[in-house]
Order: structure tokens, then sequence, then C-alpha cells
């Protein structure tokens, strides 16, 4: 009964809503091997940049992704600005570290809804969809649109929030704090949870660190990894510490992902009091000049890292996106062997997969 | 394993978070970006539009006076209407209806003066 049999996981999965292919040969009803197949969705967003110019290519990079999108906007602006030699006012740093924590929030969330439904546990679905509703709501109140805000520019953002605004999103902030603290006893002491979470899918803080793991992945392996201690946009006058769990089990990973939207919670808090005020933009003129730059920042799967090269014409020489999902894919591919069949859509939600992203 | 009981409870007294769509509709924020709109008579058709546009959905003909704007590729990133040195370009709150047929906006500026002095 040792036969080895190939079972295709993908590209359409109930469990996932993007495509992603995996062949994974079984024997029984344990993987032993996983290959990867990837392309589905390449939209070859990275050459239009030869075709759009600079300040056009933000709101085209906005939508490599739909969940951390101010995110992707935010890393590119950023480089941008090194690029041409840009200080943005302290006040639009402020503005983008509170709709990217937003973003984070609300991308983890998701996350968390998807992988109840993953193993069946769709009241809890519902009830963190529900909660996730009233950050949408917050991202539609001060930027204009739910999900791809477009309120970063080349120099600043665009939209700003009044006193008014910041008062509300505190009281909505209460609200979803409550009530993720229901949720979070849920999630962390079910029973049904931890039997599907606890103890499958290790991945050591070696092997983490040597398959380049990022975000949650890393972070819940023990690998203290987080690039907002670097201190790009307001995190350099925020007080944090990265999440870290030791375990690097599944339910690690979900522990370090739960701890997370509390810890940004708390940083749009620390940024809604701090935010001085002030300009939001500055005005940018010019081509950027010819030269390179790489910008990194944390998004809420992980590092983001953007490639610029640049003709010092309007249109941009080279664009190159590399997704924390990417980076993610080879200790994906590291945990699933071992592993049972059942156990495969839980261990590929556990890394929060983006495929949209990763294929750009 | 009694965890949920909380939500289960208040989820009993409370009324639906979701809404009956069609018939009930939720009051847009002010600052929505819903859809297009241009007031013609003060459009100057500068261009400024359609070179700021990234998904290229505005056309501006300056010779005949001609606006057209596509918006099934417009991204409402709002743009535009930053840009518009005449400011008669707007996003109004509201979303455009569904359509099952596909179509350009095409407006027209009919100067009668501007003709009679040509």
């Amino acid at each position: 009964m040792s036969d080895k049999s190939t079972i295709p996981f993908g590209p359409q999965h109930p469990v996932l809503p993007e495509p992603i292919h995996l062949k994974l040969v079984v024997e029984d009803e344990k993987v032993v091997e996983a290959y990867p197949a990837f392309g589905f969705v390449h939209r070859g967003l990275e050459t239009l940049a030869q075709k759009k110019d600079f300040n056009q290519m933000v709101y085209v990079v906005e939508r490599v992704c739909g969940i951390c999108s101010c995110m992707h906007g935010q890393d590119y602006c950023e480089a941008i600005e090194e690029l041409m030699g840009v200080q943005v006012p302290v006040r639009a740093e402020y503005l983008r570290t509170i709709w990217a924590e937003l973003h984070r929030i609300h991308s983890h969330l998701l996350w968390l809804g998807l992988f109840a439904d993953a193993f069946g546990f769709e009241n809890l679905f519902m009830q963190t969809w529900k909660i996730r509703e009233k950050i949408m709501d917050i991202l539609e109140a001060t930027s204009g649109n739910r999900v791809i805000i477009s309120v970063n520019i080349v120099g600043g953002v665009r939209k700003d929030i009044n006193s008014e605004q910041a008062k509300w999103i505190l009281k909505e902030l209460d609200d979803v704090e409550e009530q993720l603290k229901d949720i979070n006893d849920v999630v962390m002491n079910n029973y049904t949870v931890k039997e599907r979470t606890v103890g499958i899918g290790v991945l050591t803080k070696e092997e983490a660190y040597e398959l380049g793991a990022t975000g949650p992945m890393a972070k819940g392996s023990g690998v203290d990894l987080d690039l907002r201690t670097t201190g790009y946009a307001a995190y350099k006058y925020l007080d944090f510490e990265p999440i870290v769990e030791k375990d690097g089990d599944s339910y690690a990973r979900n522990l370090v992902r739960m701890r997370e939207i509390f810890q940004s919670i708390d940083l749009i808090r620390q940024a809604l009091s701090k935010m001085p005020e002030g300009d939001i933009n500055v005005p940018v003129k010019g081509n950027p000049p010819a030269g390179e730059v790489i910008s990194r920042l944390e998004q809420s799967r992980g590092e983001v890292v953007y490639y610029i090269k640049s003709n010092g014409t309007k249109f941009l020489d080279r664009l190159r996106i590399r997704t924390p999902t990417f980076a993610n894919i080879p200790a994906l591919l590291k945990i699933l062997p071992g592993s049972q069949l059942q156990d495969v859509p839980v261990l590929i939600l556990t890394i929060d997969p983006c495929i949209s992203c990763t294929e750009r | 394993m009694l965890d949920m009981l909380k939500s289960v409870f208040s989820n009993l007294s409370r009324k639906p978070v979701t809404r009956m769509y069609p018939y009930e509709e939720r009051k847009p924020f002010d600052i929505n970006r819903g859809h297009l709109e241009n007031n013609i008579d003060e459009c100057i058709f500068c261009g400024m539009c359609q070179r700021v546009c990234p998904s290229n959905c505005i056309k501006v003909d300056r010779k005949t006076s001609v606006w057209e704007y596509n918006p099934f590729e417009c991204v409402l990133c709002g743009v535009c209407v930053e840009k518009c040195p005449k400011k008669c370009l707007k996003l109004d709150v509201h979303y455009r209806s569904c359509t099952d047929k596909k179509y350009n906006i095409h407006l027209e500026k009919h100067d009668d003066s501007e003709k009679a002095g040509a």
C-alpha cells in the first residue's frame, strides 16, 4: 500500500480564491513531495512602468494586490522619493502609517476568515468579516474607496484625516478591539482550532532564516524580522516591539497575526495622538534622475521589495517587485512534505498566500 | 468549547448586520468616489485630465471641443479632478448603475459666439 500517487491541488480549489497549482506526491494520506506551478494570473504590471509615467504608476502598483494595495503604493512612492531626494512632510508620514496599519488589520481579518473557512468553521468566518467591515468603513470614509484607496502620491498623501474623523476612528477601533477580544478567545483556545494547528507544519528558526521566510511566517518561527523597526514612514516616532512566537507551527503563525491586529490598533492610536499639524504633501517637480533604488517595507504578509531603475525620463527603465508570498513559497514547500493531505489547505493558508501579488 | 456563546446570544438580540441591498441602501460617505462627471459648459478642453489619467480613459479633442470618457476603463482614482484647472470635473458620491451594454460618455460644447467669430 505504499504506492505513490500524484494529486493536483488547484489551480481551482474551494479554499483558495486565487489560482495556485501544487502537484502533491502522496503516499497513502501523507504528502511526500510538493511541486508548485505559477503564472495563472500574470498581468505584466512591471512592464507597464515603461509605458506609463512615474506618477501614473502609483495607481498601477496599487493594483498589484487588493489587500495590501496601500502599502504597495507607499513603497513605490518611498522609492521614487528616495531617488529624487524628496522629503515628505511629517504629517504625511503619519497618515501613511495609519492607512498602512488599517490595511494590516483588514488583511489579517480577511486571512482569519478564510483560514476559519478552510477547516469548516464558517461561523468564525462570518464573525471576522463582520468586524472587518468596520475597518473598511474607516478606509472608505477617510479615502473615498474601500479597498484600492489611492492615497499615496510621490511627495506625500492626497487625503487628510481631520480631528473629527480621528475621534470617530478611535471610537470604531475601541469597538473593533472589544469584538476582537471575543474572537481571540475562540481562535486561540478552541479545541477544533488547536487540533488542526498545534504542532502541524513546523518550521524551525534556522529553516525559516535559511529559506528566506518573511512576515508572520518568519516571526512565528522565532525570527525577529520586522522591517517596521527600521523606522520608515512614522514608525520611527512610535513605540512598538516586533511580535515573535517560538513554536514555528500553524498555531504560532495564527498567534502572530492575531497579536499583530491588536498591535496595529495600538499603533494607530499612537499615531493619531502624536500626529502633528502641517502639510500633507510637497510639490514634486521634474523627473527622477537616472539611477537605481531599492525600497523595502513590512506588509501584512511580510517584506516587500521594490527595485527601480530610472533613466532620467518620466518613464522608468525597470520596475521589479519582490512580494512576500513569493518569499514564503520555499518555506511552504518545506512544511508540506510529511503533512497529512487534509492539512494541506490549512498549511497553504498559514502563509497567507496572495497569488496576484506573486505573479503581478 | 463555549467560547462563541457570548457572540451567539448577542447576535440573537441584535438586528442583522447585513442590509437588504436593492431595497435598503447605505448612505455613501461624503468623499466617496462614485462616478466622474464633467460640467462641459465650463470645460476649456485643455487635456490635462487626459494626460494625468493612469488608465487612459479620457480623450479630449480641443479642435472639435469634444470630451469623451469611458466609464468602464476608469479606475476612479480622482487625479483628473485634482488637476483640472477649471474645476469642472467632479466625483459624485453615487455609483453608476449596472448595465448590460458598454458605452462611452460623449460630451460636446457648442459655443455659438465662437463659431460666429470664426
